[in-house]
């Protein structure tokens, strides 16, 4: 089966819905797909408790015209087109113009006793709590980094879970110089206020992190080190996340040139957004982690520019460097710190759909090496946790992916026009 | 939202609320949801369909993502593959 867009939209988070209904209102047939069963994206994700934000409401009642395709898995691309698969079975999209608004996943780290059930991200965690998974009563601990931890630990009490104490790597003085900042963005100083006060009683710590999960079939007791030692906490979940990397890898895929700095790469854009394949345009955090409100400008930007507006875009530019300067000023003051890169040991798993420890990559030069010696980083996941959680450690930078990009069904593969199996040999030669 | 869905996991039967992920409704039994290559037992990480540890058979079919699945009336999740 094969759909024709104008405008094809890859994500429906805040910077796809905003590039799709743009792109509509234009006249353009717009096609907008996503993975999940729902629009949102991560951070409007529907809870099944709460109705949604007025802002992802309105986003998502705004998309008139537009096709939402849910439950669509983009596997690989092929000349102005993409084939995607779904529960039914596969299609393939071509498009005139494609804006990448693919967003971010979750920085997952490892420590010891990470792979234990009951230990998820923190961002991970909220968004299962969200759909529905039983936290009510339980005690939990969430750690790593960022305001994200404080958002996490505000619906998972929203649901009845017990926080006991949210713990951010950075150091205090981090924090602080980051609060202090806040003061020239009323709208986050006042989200961060209405947050603390939804956590009344829960105990923040600086500079305080996570060192091992300890338990037989599940989590139950974390050892937590501060500027003051070490202490034993019990827990029935544990919620880890250091903030946020953005997903690159269908970009990477199309040919898009990323840019590698400083740890995890992003799509490189220009000023109006433009990656550098032609009509194919990248917003929100695919192109660097920005946040919310300028994933929200920046799909609009793109909306515009699929569809053929350059000059509406460019009224919206000063708008999109002021939403970006607050996503430079949350990277300078929650990056990981060193402690948190030491963490793992070398009988740490480190890639956990193949099962290889952190030390068996000892001797390794780079991810193409280890990954043929090891498996490291050839299960499901295709290295997106293993892969990324090397690059953060200073081990090596993320290898290069191929198609399909998710696990795919054969019947989907054999629709494909030239078979993963030919471009990978192309791209590893 | 009142409306809720019933399935069944390992036999079980389940009840979660409507546009609850298949993720939920195992966790209400077990948090085993695969066996690892060496052996352990593991459950979700990332909770959005990117790390693949939730993976659990539905309806006869294996290796499908419980946490970006929605719980549907009927389904017949398994997850001690």
């Amino acid at each position: 089966m094969t759909e024709r867009y104008d405008v094809l939209v890859v994500g429906a988070g805040p910077a796809g819905l905003a590039a799709a209904g743009t792109a509509a209102a234009h006249g353009a047939r717009v096609g907008l797909l996503d993975a999940q069963p729902r629009a949102g994206g991560q951070v409007w994700r529907h809870d099944v408790r709460k109705p949604a934000p007025r802002a992802a409401r309105e986003a998502i009642a705004a998309l008139h015209g537009v096709n939402l395709l849910a439950q669509h898995s983009v596997i690989a691309s092929e000349d102005g087109a993409l084939r995607v698969e779904t529960p039914e079975g596969s299609a393939l999209l071509t498009y005139g113009a494609l804006v990448l608004a693919t967003g971010a996943r979750e920085l997952l780290l490892p420590f010891p006793g990470w792979t234990l059930p009951g230990v998820s991200g923190a961002g991970g965690l909220q968004a299962l709590t969200k759909q529905g998974w039983p936290v009510a009563g339980k005690r939990v601990v969430i750690a790593g980094s960022g305001p994200l931890l404080l958002a996490a630990a505000a619906t998972l009490r929203a649901h009845g879970a017990k926080v006991v104490g949210i713990h951010e790597q950075a150091s205090p003085d981090s924090v602080h110089a980051f609060a202090r900042q806040l003061l020239h963005w009323p709208a986050r100083a006042a989200q961060a206020l209405s947050l603390r006060a939804r956590l009344m009683g829960v105990p923040y710590r600086f500079g305080s992190i996570v060192r091992h999960a300890h338990g037989e079939d599940a989590v139950r007791v974390v050892e937590i080190e501060d500027a003051h030692g070490t202490a034993c906490v019990d827990c029935d979940l544990l919620a880890v996340g250091y903030g946020l990397v953005p997903n690159v890898e269908l970009a990477q895929l199309l040919g898009c040139a990323l840019d590698h700095a400083p740890t995890h790469p992003h799509v490189q854009v220009d000023e109006l957004l433009r990656t550098s394949v032609p009509a194919v345009f990248a917003a929100g955090e695919a192109c660097g982690i920005g946040g919310l409100a300028a994933a929200r400008i920046e799909g609009a930007i793109a909306g515009h520019m699929a569809s053929g507006h350059a000059d509406e875009a460019r009224v919206l530019l000063p708008e999109r460097d002021r939403a970006r300067r607050f996503g430079a000023l949350l990277a300078r003051h929650f990056a990981p710190g060193s402690r948190v890169h030491a963490l793992a040991t070398p009988q740490t798993l480190i890639c956990r759909c193949e099962d290889v420890t952190l030390g068996a990559l000892d001797g390794y030069a780079d991810a193409r090496d280890a990954k043929l010696a090891t498996r490291c980083g050839m299960g499901a996941c295709q290295g997106r946790i293993c892969g990324t959680a090397l690059a953060e450690l200073g081990r090596f930078p993320r290898g290069a992916g191929r198609p399909p990009l998710f696990p795919a069904r054969l019947a989907t593969l054999a629709g494909l026009a030239t078979s993963p199996s030919d471009d990978a040999s192309r791209s590893t030669t | 939202m009142s409306a809720t869905v019933r399935l069944q996991v390992n036999g079980q039967p389940v009840e979660v609320p409507a546009g609850a992920s298949v993720a939920a409704a195992v966790a209400h039994w077990t948090l085993h949801f695969r066996t690892s290559v060496s052996g352990e037992t593991r459950a979700p990480l990332c909770g959005m369909g990117v790390c693949f540890e939730c993976r659990v058979r539905i309806d006869g079919v294996a290796h499908q993502r419980a946490c970006i699945t929605p719980a549907r009336d009927g389904m017949q999740v398994d997850s001690h593959d």
